[in-house]
């Protein structure tokens, strides 16, 4: 039976901490008496026959007729499914969109279905690279669909390829991609690593324009966002479902396949990241140190190849097919009961080992945009009700924080730390002052739309992701980042945990209450 | 009198050149450039008057001859042995204060002007520089500094001709006055950019120049792109951190490191990167480093049909010139000074514009340091280290130097 998430009070007797620090480890000895770790719960039991329960969920859908139902020959079918940014790291092949795709495909072949196309709702990430289509989608599917251009990616920049819905009572436009708009029928597989995702956010984000998702992605609203992973709380998704009404009443009918994942994150080779450190045995000791101590004589081009080369044994716990609304509901109760620790009250700082990865950067490199929306965006926000480090904390991440870009990947990225950072961290004021520009260059778009590249806007999405963490602590410290990349975020550099208590000593206190966030794998803290 | 005399010995161009790259400091021991005694310069004919030293600057490409890096496509155009030192003000013999157009024009050399009120840089035939007109004696050289008959500013004296000497104003001290020179060098370039500039804005648009380095000659083109050519958007490259400073308070727009210049001119003109190339970029580049890297990467940031301005003495360069050749790139250098028309097609002289520059500019603090003359080992040590000394301009002052004990000389 697995164990649920845990608070570990820091006493004399804890050993160091495992921290996160980019494409390497810290241990980090956190003071005592003073100090909590927050641990993630350990990974739900799978769905034994996952194949067999999709299946089920087609024919047995929520609120809707069964899938082969609503299938008929002639028909305009497409099917949707989240890209790369999900799940965090890959997870092993076959991938679950892999196992729902073929089941659809397959009623859809019995319907006698021959207009199908299948799109990677990416929104306005990067273009996958085909050797990820055929992770994430397997090859047979990939091959049958692919050659015959019947297997493409959302285009937010396609003046042709897109299609007004309407628009809702708050003036926000739904625009989502045109074949999708004018199917008679969108299927949408969805991998649910998180509360944030899924629900109508997976169409009017990954099928919608850059003009439509302004009007969610933006700073005004995610300073209003008490979290992202609190639907209800979140001004972000209130837009979201108000374009979900739209869809609902004016849209194509939608049929949304939603999974959710455990918390099973690491191979067994890296198995002593996901325990508790007190537990671990010689063997993971050993590992640990063995690791760790050739992490430091490896290249980071090399650490951050090998380690964006695992792939995760996550498995699949509950799939809900049907009505998006009722079926993001029971998606959400699957997610939370995997992932929710009760947390009593606030600490004066919270303190998180920002990782490798993020959504924005699968196969790529962590820059230093990423690490702040890692951190501010992503970490901080994993709570409900309030924040795990009271207003005016502070906040202490540990990455190295590199001035490195991909330049494929984030071309865009580039200019906005050398131009736009070095004017403003204000999300409000880089939104008015910079924001379009960005958006609306051509080059950015080009790239976009032809190579691999995040749209010209992405990087002010990704900060605003961090707005209300920005909003809400009194200061942010790295440890061990280059010190003149961690000023340009904004952020205060620190070469030591010492050093950095230190330092925040001036903003809480000479004896700050902490909290440790023990990620990944993800959790929601339920913060009373 | 004790000055500063570069004589031609190939074993120390040599041994220079071999020690140049790791320590200025041993070229300037071991290389050509003595400090020694020689008799002051007589006077070459009509018109010239002798000049008492008060600072004399070191520039870019004294110490190319320092180093032994020097083309040989001088050889023929100099004649040793020499006193260098082109950046110069000091006092004439009735005590007026001069800084020194340091080309040597046809009327120093005793020719006809090429055309009425031409200044020394004019004309379209350089043979004046290895001759001399009747009652001169001249031996060849572009300037002083590298000429065997006049000396240089590396000494307690020296001989210019009239034409030759500017007086400086009350108002200009000589901190001021001794930058006038290289800032005369950076207004031409900066000038030579007004062919393309001024299209632009025919046009409607805002003409973009970006700079590429940001060490004296970069700066002194900055400060004349931000007084003399209307409108620019100045961008530029700049290594270290006094001069991304002084270049944005000199009038640049947006100042990056050198390797960041090529994406910030594309913010700003738009356009795409293809390959390690701009689609569009800067109506007009001054490479003021003059590499083949620096030239490279100024044609690569230039638009089609636009101009790259090559200010810093390049030597032997090596160039893919297929970019040039698609985009019709004009490249053009910009070797001293003369006779400007400015954007609104009034002329002048471009010594008139840095005199007025230098003081208008505040550009003593350009001066980073002076040494006395018998300390020219540390001094030329400081000058090829100027930038990562977070330094900008190093020069000679001779004004309480030992050296001056030996006036009775003259």
């Amino acid at each position: 039976m697995p164990r649920p998430g845990f608070v570990l009070d820091v006493d004399r007797s804890t050993p160091p901490t495992l921290f996160w620090h980019g494409e390497r480890f810290r241990l980090e000895q956190l003071p005592a008496d003073r100090s909590r770790i927050v641990y993630p719960p350990e990974p739900l039991p799978a769905i034994e026959h996952l194949d067999h329960a999709i299946r089920d969920a087609l024919l047995n859908p929520i609120g809707s007729d069964p899938l082969p139902a609503r299938l008929f020959a002639g028909m305009k079918l497409t099917i949707a499914f989240d890209d790369a940014s999900l799940s965090l790291p890959k997870m092993r092949r076959p991938d679950t969109r892999q196992r729902m795709v073929e089941a659809v495909l397959d009623m859809a072949a019995a319907a006698g279905v021959d207009d199908v196309h299948i799109i990677a709702a990416l929104g306005l990430h990067r273009r996958m690279h085909d050797y990820e289509l055929r992770h994430v989608l397997g090859d047979r599917v990939f091959d049958a669909f692919a050659p015959r251009g019947l297997l493409y990616q959302h285009d937010a920049e396609d003046p042709d390829g897109l299609m007004v819905i309407g628009t809702t009572d708050h003036g926000e436009v739904v625009e989502i991609n045109r074949r999708a708009a004018e199917s008679d029928l969108i299927v949408y597989l969805n991998v649910n690593q998180s509360p944030m995702d899924g629900g109508w956010k997976s169409i009017t984000t990954g099928l919608a324009s850059y003009r439509c998702l302004s009007f969610h992605h933006n700073p005004e609203t995610l300073q209003h966002t008490r979290s992202l992973v609190d639907r209800h709380r979140s001004a972000l998704h209130k837009s979201v479902w108000r374009m979900g009404e739209v869809l609902r009443r004016d849209g194509p009918p939608i049929f949304q396949v939603e999974t959710s994942l455990n918390t099973d994150t690491f191979p067994s080779s890296f198995a002593f990241l996901s325990k508790r450190e007190w537990e671990w045995s010689a063997r993971d000791r050993a590992k640990y140190l063995a690791t760790a101590a050739s992490l430091e004589r490896t290249p980071t081009r090399l650490a951050r190849r090998i380690f964006h080369s695992i792939e995760a044994p996550y498995r699949t716990t509950s799939v809900q097919a049907g009505d998006t609304e009722a079926v993001h509901e029971i998606t959400l109760e699957h997610v939370y009961r995997q992932q929710v620790v009760e947390v009593e009250g606030q600490t004066d700082i919270l303190t998180m080992g920002i990782p490798f990865i993020s959504p924005y950067n699968p196969e790529s490199i962590m820059n230093p945009i990423l690490v702040m929306c890692m951190g501010l965006g992503y970490l901080f926000n994993m709570y409900r009700n309030k924040p795990l480090v009271r207003e005016g904390g502070v906040v202490i991440m540990t990455h190295p924080t590199y001035r490195e870009f991909h330049p494929v990947h984030h071309p865009s990225y580039i200019d906005f730390f050398d131009e736009v950072l070095a004017d403003t961290t204000d999300p409000a004021e880089m939104s008015t002052r910079w924001e379009t520009k960005y958006a609306e260059d051509e080059w950015y778009r080009h790239l976009y739309r032809t190579s691999n590249a995040y749209h010209g806007v992405h990087p002010f999405y990704a900060w605003y992701w961090g707005a209300h963490g920005q909003q809400h602590c009194g200061r942010v410290i790295i440890v061990g980042g280059d010190a003149p990349t961690v000023r340009r975020l904004g952020f205060t550099p620190a070469s030591s945990m010492n050093d950095a208590f230190e330092i925040a000593s001036d903003v809480v206190g000479a004896s700050p209450t902490i909290t440790h966030l023990h990620v990944p794998a993800m959790l929601v803290a339920d913060v009373t | 009198m004790k000055a500063l005399q570069i004589r031609r010995k190939v074993a120390r161009l040599g041994a220079a050149r071999m020690v140049a790259g790791v320590s200025g400091a041993a070229a300037a021991r071991l290389g050509p450039l003595e400090y020694r005694t020689i008799d002051p310069p007589a006077l070459p004919g009509p018109g010239w008057q002798r000049v008492t030293t008060a600072l004399a600057g070191i520039c870019g490409s004294d110490l190319s001859v320092v180093h032994g890096h020097a083309s040989t496509y001088f050889e023929d155009w100099v004649s040793f042995p020499f006193v260098p030192g082109h950046e110069v003000v000091g006092t004439l013999d009735d005590g007026t204060r001069v800084v020194l157009e340091p080309v040597l024009g046809h009327c120093a050399r005793g020719f006809a002007p090429p055309f009425e009120g031409a200044a020394p840089g004019d004309g379209d035939d350089y043979a004046h520089l290895v001759t001399a007109g009747r009652e001169m004696e001249l031996e060849p050289g572009i300037q002083i500094g590298f000429c065997e008959s006049t000396g240089g500013g590396w000494s307690p004296q020296f001989v210019a001709h009239e034409s030759q000497l500017h007086r400086v104003p009350d108002a200009v001290s000589d901190e001021q006055a001794v930058l006038i020179e290289p800032l005369a060098g950076g207004i031409h370039a900066a000038l030579k950019t007004l062919t393309v500039t001024e299209r632009a804005r025919a046009a409607g648009a805002q003409p973009i120049v970006a700079v590429l380095g940001a060490g004296t000659m970069g700066l002194a083109a900055i400060a004349g792109l931000s007084r003399y050519v209307p409108d620019a958007r100045i961008v530029v490259g700049a290594r270290y951190g006094h001069q991304r400073r002084l270049a944005a308070e000199l009038g640049a727009e947006v100042v990056v490191a050198p390797d960041d210049l090529l994406r910030a001119v594309r913010r700003l003109s738009g356009g795409h990167m293809i390959g390690g190339s701009l689609s569009s970029g800067a109506h007009a580049t001054i490479d003021a480093v003059g590499t083949s890297a620096s030239i490279s990467a100024s044609l690569a940031m230039t638009r089609p049909r636009g101009r790259v301005v090559v200010l810093g003495m390049p030597a032997d360069v090596s160039l893919d010139l297929t970019g040039l050749w698609h985009r019709e790139t004009e490249l053009v250098g910009a070797y001293t000074y003369g006779t400007e028309t400015l954007a609104d097609h009034t002329t002048t002289t471009t010594f008139a514009l840095a005199i007025e520059t230098a003081a208008a500019i505040g550009a003593e603090r350009l001066l980073s340091a002076t040494y006395r003359l018998d300390d020219h080992v540390q001094a030329l040590r400081h000058a090829a280290e100027a930038g990562r000394r977070g330094a900008v301009k190093i020069a000679f002052d001779l004004r309480r130097d030992p050296g001056q004990t030996t006036k009775g000389d003259r």
